[in-house]
C-alpha cells in the first residue's frame, strides 16, 4: 500500500503561512507555559537538592518541620556531639556544626519591599560540611567579631549586604566582609556570620540545628533511632539531602500543580485552533482527496497524511516553544518558599525530560486537533469528493 | 439593520468552524477570569484590612517576639485608643495538608477589635469564660465536620506537644471579603503552659493590634509607639495593617507576576486563534467582497463587514465565558479550601473580560480587514479560496 509522501504534507503547511503560523504560535504559547513551569518546578527542586551532602546529617526538635522553628538547648547538642559515629575533621575535633538560624527582614534592593533572609550562625567545622561554599569576594569573617558574609543571591538582590555595607540589627553594626558563592545551593540566599556571637546577639540560649558528617553514611539509620530513640532528647535527624528536599516539597508541588493545571486549559484553546486549521484544510482540498482516492491511495493513507499534517503543526509549535523557554534558563528567580518563610534564590533548570514531555504534550495536541478532521477526510466517498470540486 | 444581518448571516455560514472559535473564547475566558481571581484572592487579607489599625512586631523579624509588657506602655501612647495581641501558632491538625492559620489571642481586646468576625452572643460568652476554649471560622468547621463543645487537638511546631481545644464559637465574616478559615485561642493558656514547660519563652508576643483614633494619623502613631522603643533589646517596627499585608504578597510577587503574565498568554493564544478563524473567512469570501464593491459598496463597508462578524463572535464567547466563571470560580474555591479563604470575581475582572473580548475580536480581524479592503475587484474576482 503506497503512502503519500512526507513533503505533501509538508508543502500543504506552507501554502498557507499566515494560516500556519498562528496555529502554530497558539500552540508555541501553550508549550512555552508547560515548558517553563516544569523548569521553574526543576530549577527549585535541583537548587535544594544540591545544597544536601549524602554524608551529612541535620538535627531539629521533633516536629519542628524548618531549622527557624527548631530549637535545640546546649545540652541536648551536647548528648549528641558525644555520638561515635560523628567523623572526625583534620583537627582531630568532631565534624559537627552547631547553628542557630534566625530570619531578618530586609529591604530588596530594586523595589524595596521586604523579605525574610535566613541568617546562619556557623562555625569553622560547619563550613568543612559545606565545601561547596567558596568566598568569591573580599574574605571570610574573623570569629568573635560583627563580621559577616553574604550570599550571592543576597548580596545581589538586597539592600545593605553587598561587601562594606552593614546591617543593623539586634542593637548592633554588622559589617559585610566578604561574598560568598555556593554554586546552585539554597546556601546562597542566606547570610553568615560567627555562631556564637549571633546566639549573644539575639539572646537565645541555644542553638536551632546540628549539622555533622558521618563516618559511614551507611550507618545513617543506627545513628538516626539512637537519636529519636533518647529519653533525654526531643530532636528528631534526617539526611541533609532528605531535608532540603522536603523543605522544596510543597513550593515546587504547588507550581507544577498549578502550571499543569493551566496549560492542559490553555491547550484546550490551541486544539481548537488546530481543529479549525485542519477543517479548513480537508474542506478546500475535498477535489485534491478525491483524486488521490481515485489514483489509488487508500482511506488509511489519506488519514495518515492529514493526521501527519496536524502533528507537523505541532511539532513545529513545540520547537518553537520550547526554544524561546529554553532562554528562560538565563533569568534568576527569587522568592519566598512559603514552607520555611524564608527567600530562596533559583534559575530555571531545562533537563531532557522536559524536553520530551514538552515535545510529547505538543504532538497530542496536535493529533487530538487533527484526529476528527482527518477522519472525515478519509471518511470521504471518491465520487462525493470529486462531485464537489 | 441590514448589515448586522448580514454579519449574523456570515458568522453562521461555517457552523462548526464559528461554534469551535466560540468554544476557545469561552475557555479563554473563563480562564483568563480564574487567573485574575487567583491573584485577587493573594491580595484579600489587604483589602479586607482596616486603615484603623495599626500591627507592631519585632523590628528584627516576626519569627521574634516582644516582651508582653509593651501593652501598656502602647497604651499610654497618644492617639491609641486599644491594644491587643496575638502569636502565631503554627500547629498541625493530623496531617500537614489540612492547613488552616492559628493565633493564640488576647480574647475579649482582640474580638472587639476585629468587628468582621461576627459571634453568636452566647458562644463568644462560652469561649471567652473557656481557658481552653477556642473559636474557628465557619470554613473549617464545615471542611472538618466541627461540632460547638468538641474537642480539637493541635500538633504545635514552634510550641511542641499536641495542644487539645474545645470548640466554643464558630465565627462568619461581616461578607464576602472576610477570611473564614482561622482558628483562634487564649493567649493566656498558651502562656501558662509555656511558662511552666520553657520559662524563657514566656511572656512572648508575636505582634500587637493597635487600635488608633484617626486613620489619618496612622504615619504619627507609628513612629511614635517605635520611638518608644528606640534602643530597647526589642526594637518595634510599626506599620498599618494594609502594609503588613501587603509585605507578605511581596515576599510571593514572583510567583504573582508569573500568574499574572500568564493570565495574558491565554488571551494572546486565542488571539491566533480568531486570527485564523478570521483569515480563513476572509480569503474565502475575496470574490463576493470584490462583487461587492464592484456594485458600489466602498472598501469601509466591506472592513466594517469583517469587524462586526469577529468582535460578535468574540463578545459572544466572551459573554458565554463571564456567565461560566461563576460556577466554576465557586467549584474551584470550593476544591482549594483553606488555600483560598477568600475567592471571589471582582467587577474590574469582568470588566477586565469584557475588554479581553473586544480586544481578541478586533486585533484578529485587523489583518484579513486590510487585506479586504485593499483588494482590487479584478483580483477578487479571479480568486480561487
Amino acid at each position: 500500500m503506497a503512502a503519500i509522501p512526507v513533503s505533501y504534507i509538508a508543502r500543504n503547511l506552507m501554502t498557507r503561512k499566515l494560516t500556519t503560523a498562528l496555529t502554530a504560535g497558539g500552540m508555541a504559547l501553550v508549550v512555552y507555559v508547560f515548558a517553563t513551569v516544569l523548569m521553574l518546578a526543576e530549577g527549585l527542586r535541583e537548587t535544594l537538592m544540591a545544597t544536601g551532602q549524602p554524608d551529612n546529617v541535620v538535627v531539629i526538635r521533633r516536629g519542628s518541620q524548618t531549622e527557624v522553628q527548631s530549637g535545640i538547648d546546649r545540652a541536648s547538642a551536647s548528648i549528641v556531639e558525644t555520638l561515635p559515629d560523628i567523623a572526625a575533621g583534620e583537627d582531630g575535633g568532631k565534624l559537627l556544626s552547631k547553628e542557630p538560624v534566625v530570619l531578618i527582614n530586609l529591604p530588596r534592593r530594586e523595589t524595596g519591599a521586604p523579605s525574610n533572609v535566613v541568617i546562619r550562625g556557623v562555625t569553622p567545622q560547619g563550613l568543612t560540611l559545606r565545601p561547596q561554599v567558596k568566598i568569591v569576594e573580599g574574605r571570610m569573617f574573623r570569629p568573635g567579631t560583627s563580621e559577616i558574609i553574604a550570599g550571592r543571591a543576597i548580596a545581589q538582590g538586597f539592600r545593605g549586604t553587598a561587601l562594606g555595607e552593614t546591617l543593623r540589627f539586634a542593637q548592633r553594626d554588622w559589617t559585610i566582609v566578604g561574598v560568598f558563592d555556593a554554586g546552585r545551593t539554597a546556601f546562597n540566599s542566606e547570610i553568615w556570620g560567627d555562631g556564637e556571637q549571633l546566639v549573644q546577639a539575639f539572646r537565645r540560649n541555644g542553638f536551632s540545628v546540628l549539622v555533622f558528617r558521618l563516618t559511614d553514611p551507611e550507618r545513617f539509620e543506627a545513628v538516626k533511632s539512637e537519636i529519636e530513640g533518647d529519653q533525654r532528647l526531643t530532636l528528631e535527624a534526617k539526611r541533609e539531602t532528605q531535608f532540603y528536599a522536603d523543605q522544596s516539597e510543597a513550593l515546587a508541588k504547588f507550581i507544577s500543580y498549578l502550571g499543569t493545571t493551566i496549560s492542559v486549559i490553555f491547550s484546550i484553546g490551541a486544539i481548537i485552533g488546530a481543529m479549525i486549521t485542519m477543517y479548513a484544510s480537508v474542506a478546500s482540498r475535498t477535489g485534491e482527496i478525491g483524486t488521490l482516492r481515485a489514483l489509488g491511495f487508500s482511506r488509511a493513507a489519506i488519514l495518515v497524511a492529514f493526521l501527519g499534517e496536524a502533528l507537523l503543526l505541532g511539532l513545529v509549535g513545540g520547537v518553537v516553544g520550547l526554544f524561546a523557554a529554553s532562554f528562560m534558563q538565563m533569568v534568576p528567580i527569587s522568592t519566598t518558599n512559603f514552607q520555611t518563610f524564608s527567600e530562596i534564590a533559583f534559575t530555571f533548570a531545562l533537563t531532557p525530560f522536559i524536553v520530551i514531555a514538552s515535545l510529547a504534550f505538543a504532538l497530542l495536541m496536535g493529533f487530538v486537533g487533527g484526529f476528527l478532521p482527518a477522519a472525515r477526510a478519509a471518511r470521504m466517498k471518491i465520487v462525493d469528493a470529486l462531485r464537489a470540486a | 439593520m441590514f448589515v448586522s444581518y448580514l454579519i449574523l448571516r456570515n458568522a453562521f455560514r461555517h457552523k462548526l468552524r464559528t461554534t469551535l472559535t466560540m468554544i476557545g473564547i469561552i475557555v479563554a475566558i473563563v480562564a483568563f477570569g480564574l487567573l485574575r481571581t487567583i491573584v485577587d484572592a493573594w491580595y484579600a487579607g489587604a483589602e479586607a484590612s482596616s486603615s484603623a489599625r495599626l500591627i507592631t512586631r519585632n523590628a528584627i523579624s516576626l519569627v521574634f517576639p516582644l516582651p508582653i509588657n509593651y501593652a501598656q506602655k502602647i497604651r499610654q501612647i497618644e492617639g491609641v485608643t486599644a491594644v491587643s495581641w496575638m502569636n502565631w501558632f503554627g500547629g498541625i491538625y493530623i496531617t500537614e495538608s489540612n492547613f488552616f492559620p492559628q493565633f493564640a489571642i488576647d480574647g475579649p481586646t482582640y474580638l472587639d477589635m476585629y468587628p468582621e468576625f461576627r459571634l453568636a452572643d452566647a458562644e463568644r460568652k462560652a469561649f471567652l469564660v473557656d481557658r481552653k476554649g477556642c473559636v474557628a471560622g465557619r470554613k473549617i468547621a464545615e471542611k472538618f465536620g466541627w461540632k460547638l463543645g468538641d474537642q480539637i487537638p493541635i500538633r504545635g511546631t514552634i510550641f511542641p506537644g499536641t495542644w487539645t481545644f474545645t470548640l466554643r464559637a464558630i465565627y462568619e465574616g461581616a461578607d464576602a471579603k472576610v477570611d473564614e478559615t482561622q482558628f483562634f485561642f487564649h493567649w493566656g493558656f498558651l502562656n501558662e503552659s509555656v511558662k511552666a514547660r520553657f520559662p524563657r519563652r514566656a511572656d512572648g508576643v508575636g505582634l500587637y493590634v493597635v487600635q488608633i483614633r484617626d486613620p489619618g494619623q496612622a504615619a504619627e502613631v507609628s513612629q511614635r509607639i517605635d520611638a518608644s522603643f528606640k534602643n530597647s533589646l526589642a526594637e518595634t517596627l510599626t506599620e498599618t495593617e494594609k502594609a503588613f499585608q501587603l509585605g507578605f504578597v511581596a515576599m510571593t510577587e514572583t510567583i504573582l507576576a508569573a500568574i499574572q503574565t500568564v493570565s495574558f498568554v491565554i488571551i494572546l493564544i486565542i488571539m491566533a486563534v480568531m486570527a485564523n478563524t478570521m483569515t480563513m473567512t476572509a480569503r474565502e469570501r475575496y470574490s463576493e467582497y470584490a462583487t461587492m464593491k464592484a456594485i458600489g459598496f466602498s472598501g469601509g463597508f466591506v472592513t466594517l463587514l469583517i469587524f462586526g462578524e469577529s468582535v460578535g463572535i468574540a463578545l459572544a464567547g466572551g459573554i458565554a465565558g463571564i456567565a461560566l466563571t461563576h460556577p466554576i470560580a465557586d467549584w474551584f474555591g470550593e476544591q482549594m479550601g483553606t488555600l483560598f479563604p477568600v475567592f471571589v470575581i471582582s467587577h474590574q475582572t469582568i470588566a477586565m473580560q469584557v475588554g479581553a473580548a473586544i480586544v481578541i475580536g478586533v486585533v484578529a480581524a485587523l489583518i484579513p480587514a486590510w487585506r479586504a479592503a485593499r483588494v482590487r475587484i479584478v483580483d477578487g474576482l479571479r480568486a480561487v479560496a
